[in-house]
């Protein structure tokens, strides 16, 4: 018989699915799918030197306080509000639409791409909460808060530009942030209105 | 009735063991605190999972009650931890990593800790200059 013509048995090949699904399986329970998601903010940066920072002047106007105590009670500027409230109320500030006196003062400023305006970017919106609030209300509140900005965001840019914020390239983006910065301080904790620990 | 040609079986398996290998990520650590993160509706996605340290926020699992208590504690990488020792992770998480500028810190808090151990931790944040971070949330529809 010539060599050539030998026949090489084939491998069998049929174990080769189940070692692939075992494969498969152990990846599965290993890794977690959920893509992680979350609330971006930015701290601000650690006091220059050890003293207490020192309270940078703002005008009453320009700061709208929103207290939460350890009951999880809401409090922005005198008077209590529920959560979802909170949002409009945050936007008639930052917005000013009637440049009323108590609300953030207005001037001039050139942004690029949309020119001369009119802004309330000296505005500050202060979070306090106490120690005994529980992080859900303060994760509530940072969400409507970056709601409203978000909302106004859109509004402008669909005024301006015909379209949504995060339909932009960055530089439209950089220009419409100019317009609206946000600017959420966030106090130190104060033990009030609640169990002292 | 004619047999069923498997023999793209294999393949087909491995196509889609690829495919899983690709889009998720390996669990970081065995979570010895438990929490449920809140909900909201403005989330952003973390983007460069290797520039993302992760803080965990809770009480103790069934497993570490006996010896930790029930209160609400830290969990750093595998170990229980204190406020202040998020400072030395903080930056031995930075030795390796590629772009410290880009670091990011993802707090996972369960929903009823208490504001105070959220501070303390965001304090000595400020302090080790990492300034960018994540409340880790769910989507909550609207």
């Amino acid at each position: 018989m010539a060599k050539g013509k030998r026949k090489v048995p084939g491998i069998n090949a049929s174990s080769t699915a189940d070692i692939s699904f075992i494969l498969l399986i152990f990846f599965l329970v290993t890794t977690s799918m959920d893509s992680d998601k979350g609330l971006a903010r930015r701290l601000p940066p650690p006091p220059e030197n050890e003293q207490q920072d020192a309270e940078i002047d703002v005008k009453e106007r320009n700061v709208l306080k929103v207290r939460v105590n350890a009951a999880g009670n809401l409090m922005v500027g005198g008077d209590f509000i529920e959560i979802g409230q909170l949002c409009d109320k945050a936007k008639e500030f930052i917005k000013n639409e009637n440049n009323s006196p108590n609300l953030p003062e207005k001037h001039n400023k050139n942004i690029p791409l949309l020119g001369n305006c009119v802004v309330t970017d000296k505005h500050v919106i202060s979070v306090q909460t106490d120690r005994g609030t529980s992080y859900d209300v303060y994760f509530q509140v940072q969400n409507e808060l970056v709601r409203a900005y978000n909302e106004l965001r859109d509004e402008l840019s669909l005024a301006k530009f015909g379209r949504v914020y995060s339909m932009l390239d960055d530089e439209h983006q950089a220009a419409i942030r100019e317009y609206y910065p946000q600017k959420i301080s966030e106090a130190e904790p104060k033990n009030y209105g609640g169990d002292q620990q | 009735m004619p047999e069923l040609n498997t023999s793209s079986l294999p393949d087909l398996i491995f196509s889609i063991l690829f495919f899983f290998m690709i889009v998720v990520t390996m669990r970081e650590v065995e979570l010895k605190v438990k929490f449920t993160i809140p909900a909201g509706t403005e989330l952003e996605k973390l983007e460069k999972k290797s520039a993302v340290s992760y803080i965990y926020v809770g009480p103790p699992t069934q497993q570490y009650r006996g010896s930790m208590g029930t209160g609400t504690r830290i969990q750093l990488n595998d170990r229980f931890a204190e406020p202040a020792e998020v400072m030395d992770f903080i930056a031995e998480e930075r030795t390796h990593m590629y772009d410290q500028t880009e670091q990011v810190v993802s707090l996972k808090v369960d929903q009823h800790t208490q504001m105070g151990i959220v501070t303390d931790i965001k304090q000595v944040l400020r302090k080790s200059w990492a300034l960018k971070i994540n409340y880790s949330a769910t989507k909550r529809a609207d």
